[in-house]
């Protein structure tokens, strides 16, 4: 039994990841007194795998923490060598902005941000084991004995649960390469029993830059108009640079193929799932046997650095192979590496264990973020930590907890798959994730999630202010293009091909034609003329897709309807008779919140579905 | 979940009755009242006694462990004899256990949809065979209940998963291997749906129409014998016949099995203009059901021959009638010429049941109409090229949903399986 005094801390987060990052920095701005507890503070914000923020789905994710107050989408700018806006041809819809950081800068970006916050302390320490006062998570212990007191906890610890590294047929414990693995807090969370899974993941040789032939290889630029993450920002400030790209050969699978029996992967040493969307180089070769070639993405780690990450050979075999299957590839002939891939597995814990705020029941007061609840990406990991930050912090000031919808943002989506439907292989954001793609998109992120970071207290006042600037440009847009209505002729007159059907019609409605933007319209429209290119371009996007997020407009208004409909925690469903034994044990297990959720559960039929409400509606009868 | 009981067999007076019981306690339930039980998949004769060890019947015990049972549970048969008596002081006995209750109708099929033993089309297959008159009909439901329809939703769910897939990998894995141009296979995919969701609508009423019964009109002139055609037709005296012209005023319907085809065949007023107001709407009603009737025969007066009657209903077959008076035509009198009548409208009918689709419930048509709406949609977009994959996708996902309820859900785990199972995604 430990002595615990009064709690000098409201909410500690154990880890400086990015999950840990988020966390600290979201509970600090709701208003929580918070430390960050980490081994060493000079390694808060690394990136321990590619040197790259954003892509599809994930961008959304950083633009959606940057729309709250977040920190990931500021440091990803200042650090960003190389903008490129994914799908720049496709819809805005499923645009993604990405960039390479440099790495350096990134983590000196995340440091300063945090050293920035008020309310935050970074303690370094090697966290021993959690402090649990009356089955409550109230702090964490020091390895030095020291007794943080606090009165809820974030742990993202990442991937220290039984972490393994493999190369070849060595293996090391450990979570990332020189970190120490920790160990009493491990098994603590062993002995409470949670359900546990086991994956792995895999890192490429790290190359020396000035090793590589550049001058033989494609290059790849940034974007001549860089699309950055933070609503705050304006344009990159660093220098740019160009990535190179290079292929795999037949030579090179034929040596990956000779040693495949070498690879801890197919020799057997590894139990874990990996990520089907980031096989290894091994993989690669046996299972797509038929291609001759693979893309490699050489991606420098930094503007000063000589460390090049190779995208696209992650491996765990030995450092002789690694050696000959790299020298194989053209541009990397004579490539020095500097340090070798590797494989790690790990254990995760199941988030179906966790609430839709993160929190593990087994333990109240204690929330899970990030890689330790089965995802894999910064931006999943920035995600969960930004909500579980929040939302220990609310939970500390006796609020009810914010759980976005599927519907309100790509963090929504995030976990409330996590926390309804599970994982099998490290967790990655798709758009294809999103039932509700067309409105969740990276441009409105801001106008779907800023008021309510507002109403929460998590945003500062210059945020708060460029925010409802825009908000009232866009007002003001909306009117133009919607208070009048044009003939047909009135809008031929503009050169614009369209039926002389009579059919009047708005602006907006002009403006969804195909290749009309609101510069088309400012002969009829003149106030357009005044409206400012970025605010233009907001709405030639909400034209674009009216009609279509109007109709979707009906699901999402069914699906907050389910998702108004709470299943008391108490319900008991192994006396809802018709219920199979199967999915009778899924809803045990994973309690959903609300009906909604329920019916997200795989295997649930609609006709289980109206069994559980009409049992709610039976238990309600009873009461009243 | 309760251990549930009930007589599977009708009530009555019987050779053999069976009282199946389903559910956990299966086995402790049969057990009390049998004894020993014979070993899972067995069978054995027993003597069931109630509580106090009196005799209730000799009843031979089958045993059916779950999951290998119709519900998916542990089951057990008892076949008794079928006395009202007998059938009785059984259930009474079950319900004595304290372990078991009476199941509610349907029950036994609810839990073998619940456990995944039967899907939705399979149930409606189930409940169809056993309503089935006809052989034509009997067909049509085991089409149903053996998954006929698992068979169409799981073409198309493939069909659609990859062309999802292909999609939705343009979108997510832009900056991977994958194929620029999708266009000519998810083109080709669609419309293949497309196909054979066409093909569904297309036989769709002849399906339900062969569930429900066809509907055959007799109409005519007043007093051409359309009622004495009708009551030969049914065996039996249905209508009433007079030489009074207007003598049937409502419809009339006899149900027959006709070379296996539910047919009813419907005796309608005499058509013509009269001023008696009750007559009057029964030759409107006439009109009504003739329309709607699935085959409409008219009846000619045999000794009045061509002067022009005009029925205002299309006409597929006609006869003279009154055979027995002119040597020529049907009579429904004698049954001259009858035969000939029964074997044209069965071979009329024959012909809309050929080929007939596995779709024949409203609710799968609506599913259909709704997907084909989606998918017309998402070809449309696909075609005019202008519009972006985000939408078409879109659409693709509306047509999913809307044939949910007869593919089941596909989500994004099975597109992104597809996915990762054609690309080498990971760069």
């Amino acid at each position: 039994m430990f002595h615990v005094k009064h709690p000098e801390f409201d909410v500690i987060v154990i880890g400086g990841g990015h999950a840990g990052a988020e966390a600290a920095h979201a509970a600090a701005r709701a208003g929580a007194r918070t430390a960050l507890v980490t081994m060493r503070a000079e390694t808060i914000g690394v990136m321990s795998c590619n040197p790259a923020i954003g892509g599809l789905g994930k961008g959304h994710l950083v633009r959606e923490i940057d729309a709250m107050g977040g920190i990931m989408g500021l440091a990803a700018d200042r650090s960003g060598i190389q903008f490129r806006l994914l799908n720049r041809r496709k819809g805005p819809a499923v645009q993604g902005p990405r960039t390479q950081s440099d790495r350096s800068l990134y983590k000196a970006a995340i440091q300063d941000l945090l050293a920035e916050q008020p309310n935050l302390q970074i303690i370094e320490g090697e966290v021993a084991d959690l402090i649990v006062d009356q089955g409550r998570a109230a702090g964490v212990r020091l390895a030095d004995d020291v007794d943080l007191c606090a009165r809820a906890v974030v742990l993202t610890t990442g991937t220290f649960l039984r972490g393994v590294i493999h190369i070849g047929d060595q293996k090391f414990e450990g979570g990332r390469m020189g970190d120490q693995p920790s160990n009493r807090l491990a098994q603590r969370l062993h002995d409470m029993a949670l359900p546990l899974g086991r994956l792995k993941t895999g890192t490429p040789p790290r190359l020396r830059s000035s090793s590589i032939a550049w001058h033989q290889l494609e290059l790849q630029p940034g974007d001549d108009d860089p699309v950055l993450f933070s609503f705050l920002s304006n344009g990159p400030v660093v220098r740019q640079i160009s990535c190179g790209i290079t292929h795999t050969n037949e030579k090179t699978h034929d040596i990956i193929t000779a040693n495949l029996a070498r690879s801890a992967m197919y020799g057997g040493h590894i139990e874990g799932v990996g990520p089907r969307y980031c096989p290894s180089i091994e993989d690669k070769v046996v299972r797509f046997a038929d291609k001759t070639s693979h893309q490699i993405f050489l991606e420098p780690e930094g503007l000063d650095s000589d460390v090049v990450y190779p995208n696209g050979i992650s491996t765990s075999l030995p450092q002789d192979v690694q050696d000959a299957y790299v020298h194989s590839i053209i541009g990397l002939e004579n490539a020095e590496i500097l340090q070798p891939g590797y494989a790690i597995e790990y254990d995760f814990i199941d988030p179906q264990r966790l609430t839709a705020s993160l929190e593990l029941p087994d333990l109240p007061g204690l929330f899970l973020a990030g890689q330790i609840n089965g995802t894999t990406g910064y931006e999943e990991a920035a995600a969960q930590g930004l909500m579980a930050g929040l939302n220990a912090a609310r939970q500390v000031a006796g609020h009810d907890p914010v759980i976005l919808g599927r519907s309100d943002a790509y963090i929504g989506v995030l976990v409330d798959d996590l926390v309804t439907r599970g994982v099998t292989e490290p967790y990655r954001m798709f758009t294809s994730r999103a039932e509700y793609r067309l409105t969740l998109r990276a441009d409105n992120a801001d106008q779907r999630l800023t008021p309510l970071a507002d109403r929460l207290g998590l945003i500062d006042p210059a945020r708060a202010d460029l925010f409802s600037a825009k908000r009232d440009a866009l007002e003001q847009g909306r009117a133009l293009l919607t208070q009048a209505q044009f003939t047909p002729k009135q809008v031929a007159t503009l050169g614009i091909a369209i039926n002389q059907d009579g059919q009047r019609r708005t602006g907006m409605e002009i403006l969804a034609f195909p290749d009309v933007g609101a510069q088309d319209l400012v002969g009829l429209i003149p106030g357009l003329a005044e409206i400012a290119p970025h605010i233009r371009t907001q709405l030639e996007i909400e034209a674009l897709y009216k009609t279509y997020v109007d109709r979707q407009q009906k699901d999402a208004d069914a699906l907050r309807r389910d998702e108004d409909l709470m299943i008391p925690d108490t319900l008991a469903y192994h006396e809802i008779g018709g219920l199979s034994n199967e999915l009778r044990g899924k809803l045990a297990r994973i309690r959903p919140r609300t009906l909604g959720q329920a019916g997200r559960i795989d295997g649930m039929t609609p006709a289980a579905l109206a069994l559980i409400l009409t049992r709610i509606r039976h238990d309600e009868r009873l009461r009243a | 979940m309760q251990t549930i009981f009930a007589l599977a067999t009708a009530r009555g007076k019987s050779g053999v009755a069976v009282i199946r019981i389903s559910g956990p306690d299966a086995h402790e339930v049969a057990g009390r009242l049998a004894g020993d039980l014979p070993g899972p998949g067995r069978f054995a004769l027993r003597k069931l006694r109630d509580a106090g060890g009196a005799l209730l019947d000799e009843a031979l015990v089958l045993r059916f462990d779950a999951p290998h049972s119709f519900t998916g549970e542990n089951t057990f048969e008892l076949q008794i004899h079928g006395s009202l008596a007998a059938i009785r002081v059984v259930e009474a006995a079950l319900a004595a256990t304290g372990l078991a209750r009476m199941a509610e109708p349907g029950e036994f099929t609810r839990r073998a949809l619940m456990n995944g033993n039967l899907d939705l089309a399979q149930v409606e297959g189930l409940s169809d065979l056993i309503a089935a008159e006809t052989e034509a009909q009997l067909r049509q439901a085991q089409g149903l209940f053996t998954g006929k329809m698992r068979e169409f939703a799981d073409m198309c769910r493939a069909d659609l998963v990859r062309a999802a897939a292909l999609i939705e990998a343009t979108i997510d894995f832009a900056d991977e291997e994958v194929p620029v141009d999708v266009s000519p296979e998810v083109g080709m995919l669609i419309g293949r749906v497309l196909v054979s969701i066409d093909q569904q609508l297309n036989g769709f009423s002849g399906a339900a129409r062969l569930r429900h019964g066809f509907e055959v009109a007799i109409i005519g002139e007043p007093n051409v014998g359309k009622s004495t055609l009708l009551n030969r037709i049914a065996g039996r005296e249905i209508a009433i016949t007079s030489d009074i012209a207007g003598t049937t005023r409502d419809v009339l319907e006899v149900r027959v099995d006709l070379n296996g085809l539910p047919v009813t065949f419907l005796d309608t007023a005499g058509l013509r203009d009269s001023d008696d107001a009750v007559e009057k709407i029964g030759i409107a009603r006439a009109r009504d059901r003739a329309l709607a009737a699935d085959l409409r025969v008219v009846l000619l007066d045999g000794l009045q021959p061509d002067h022009g009657f005009d029925p205002g209903v299309p006409i597929d077959l006609r006869y003279k009638t009154k055979a027995d008076l002119t040597g020529d035509g049907v009579s429904g009198l004698t049954g001259q010429g009858v035969d000939q009548v029964l074997a044209d409208v069965s071979a009329a009918l024959a012909d809309r049941v050929t080929d007939l689709p596995v779709a024949s419930h409203e609710r799968h048509r609506q599913a259909l109409v709704a997907a084909r709406a989606c998918l017309s949609e998402a070809k449309a977009t696909f075609e005019d090229g202008a519009t972006g994959a985000e939408i078409i996708a879109l659409h693709l996902r509306d047509g999913a949903r809307a044939l949910d309820s007869l593919i089941g859900r596909m989500d994004v785990e099975a597109i992104l399986g597809e996915i990762f199972a054609q690309f080498c995604i990971g760069k």
